[in-house]
């Protein structure tokens, strides 16, 4: 067996594993939340050449592609931290380059992010970091909002007492990953976007967030768009996959569809991975 | 020359591209003072790092200014005889000039560079980006609360800078010039008395040396603010920040020290 074929298989065998529960067929005529139709974007050279992508409620898109070709562009477009030179990107049927600031913070507290490298507070202490969008965006009282971050630290498998008081600076890796994690859902976010959830992780470390990221697609049934080139980490979670080339969609099915594709240069990135 | 017309022209155009995001930063930070949501933890914060936190050094500047002022000028004045008017020199050149602009100097060098270190790191470590996709506009959460500190504390610690620079001339004109303290205090006195009385009881002086720490402390807090919210390019990109905040904020501030004076020798004439 050649070392293509039998990295096909590892992956197949992924698949097959880790594809139980998937509610992939629940979300095929479900309400597409986010949708970017002909993207432009450039900077000092063309990023987004014409990108169409969409991500139907409930079902977890992977964006994968070489780095630099515009995956976590995509992101900061969603959440209009940037806006396409030519195009549409609607979230939530929204209008994002169209809305007024205060719209678009409206738009953005329905939406929480994981960044690469988590973008915890420094000055802040875990407890404090995970309470922050609480306070931020609610009128919830401190026992209510003490409820929650203890609750959310325990769904991302950590201790409130051990870790509550820390700050960012005393965490591991994986941790600020975790603490990341429990930040962006503690408003109970209808859409999660992931930016590399497992760059820079440990094997079991990566296990453990792309475990948490199933746990919360099956326990929360929330959206999520992950950018990613961990495709092995990635097809544990992903009911559909895009990926970009050239400021451009070069593919976007289903994960199996895109093991059994013949593109050369498809073929070339899933060995590599 | 083509390809020089289009550098100056490419230049050209961003400066005035960031001379209106200042302008938009300082209206969106100003409009925050005025309306909801207000911040006052992290002004009360700002307050105690930018006030508080830069007290040693300006009482350290200031009275070493103080101390050099009345050694220098005392050569000269004794001279013709006129070592009496030692405090009134002391007193008009710090209140002033020296106070609110070494003071300002002093603080944007310090607090200024702050700013910008910790927005920028901030802003490179994506924690800005957290905050705009968690809901929280970065512009009131950061700069708002700083700009206030700035407007309220730079004045204060102005009237420090003065007191403790007069204190220090008067200490020299004491030991050094062998002039009593009440002649040195009268000095002091009489150059307020005679810069004329503003709005009945304030000293024409007293206006023009707290009108003047305000603008500055806008300048150095915006300044900061900005490029630290510009910042990229990793902690290499910091470090740009911190220097060109803390070069912008002390042009500004010797810039618009020269026009505030001019604006107020107009609109309140000193007495003839």
């Amino acid at each position: 067996m050649s070392r293509a074929e039998e990295h096909a298989r590892a992956i197949r065998e992924t698949l097959r594993r880790d594809t139980r529960g998937r509610p992939a067929s629940l979300v095929l005529n479900a309400p597409k939340i986010v949708e970017l139709c002909d993207v432009w974007l450039s900077f000092e050279t063309p990023v987004l050449r014409g990108v169409d992508l969409w991500a139907r409620e409930g079902e977890t898109l992977l964006v994968v592609g070489e780095s630099g070709t515009g995956k976590s562009t995509l992101l900061k477009l969603i959440l209009r931290l940037l806006t396409p030179d030519r195009g549409t990107v609607r979230v939530f049927g929204m209008e994002m380059p169209r809305l007024s600031f205060e719209q678009v913070l409206a738009v953005r507290r329905r939406i929480g992010m994981v960044f690469q490298y988590a973008a915890l507070f420094d000055s802040l202490t875990v407890y404090e970091n995970v309470a922050y969008p609480l306070r931020e965006n609610t009128k919830l009282l401190e026992p209510d909002i003490r409820h929650i971050v203890r609750e959310r630290l325990r769904f991302v498998d950590m201790n409130p007492d051990v870790v509550s008081n820390l700050l960012p600076g005393e965490l591991s890796g994986g941790m600020r990953k975790r603490v990341g994690i429990a930040r962006a859902i503690a408003t109970d976010p209808e859409l999660i976007l992931y930016d590399e959830p497992t760059a820079g992780l440990d094997p079991l470390a990566v296990n453990t967030i792309t475990r948490l990221i199933r746990k919360l697609q099956v326990e929360l049934g929330v959206t999520s768009i992950v950018v990613t080139h961990d495709l092995r980490a990635g097809f544990r979670i992903a009911s559909r996959v895009a990926m970009l080339r050239n400021g451009r969609i070069l593919f976007d099915g289903s994960p199996e569809d895109m093991v059994a594709a013949s593109d050369p240069y498809i073929e070339a990135f899933l060995r590599a991975s | 020359m083509t390809r020089a017309v289009m550098a100056i022209d490419e230049r050209l155009r961003t400066v005035a591209l960031g001379a209106q995001d200042y302008a938009t930063l300082a209206l969106r930070a100003t409009r925050g003072i005025v309306t909801r949501p207000f911040y006052w933890r992290d002004t009360f914060e700002q307050m105690d790092r930018i006030g508080v936190g830069s007290l040693p050094i300006v009482l350290l500047t200031g009275i070493f200014t103080g101390m050099v002022l009345a050694l220098q000028s005392s050569v000269e004045l004794v001279r013709f005889g006129a070592n009496i008017y030692l405090g009134n020199l002391v007193a008009a050149s710090m209140v002033r000039e020296l106070g609110p602009v070494l003071g300002a100097l002093a603080v944007a060098g310090r607090a200024g560079s702050g700013i910008a270190a910790e927005l920028g790191a901030m802003r490179v470590t994506e924690q800005i980006d957290a905050m705009e996709t968690m809901g929280t506009d970065p512009i009131r959460k950061l700069v708002t609360p700083r700009l206030v500190a700035g407007l309220v504390m730079l004045p204060m610690l102005t009237i420090v800078m003065d007191v403790i620079g007069i204190l220090g001339g008067l200490l020299v004109s004491v030991m050094r010039v062998q002039l009593g303290a009440d002649v040195y205090l009268r000095g002091v006195w009489s150059a307020f008395a005679v810069s004329g009385i503003t709005f009945g009881i304030v000293p024409r002086d007293f206006v023009s040396g707290l009108l003047k720490p305000v603008v500055f402390g806008g300048i150095i807090t915006l300044t900061g603010s900005y490029y630290g919210l510009r910042a990229g390019g990793g902690t290499e990109g910091v470090g740009r920040a911190t220097t060109r905040a803390v070069v912008a904020s002390s042009m500004a501030i010797f810039a618009s020290d020269y026009f505030i004076t001019q604006l107020l020798l107009v609109l309140l004439p000193p007495p003839r």
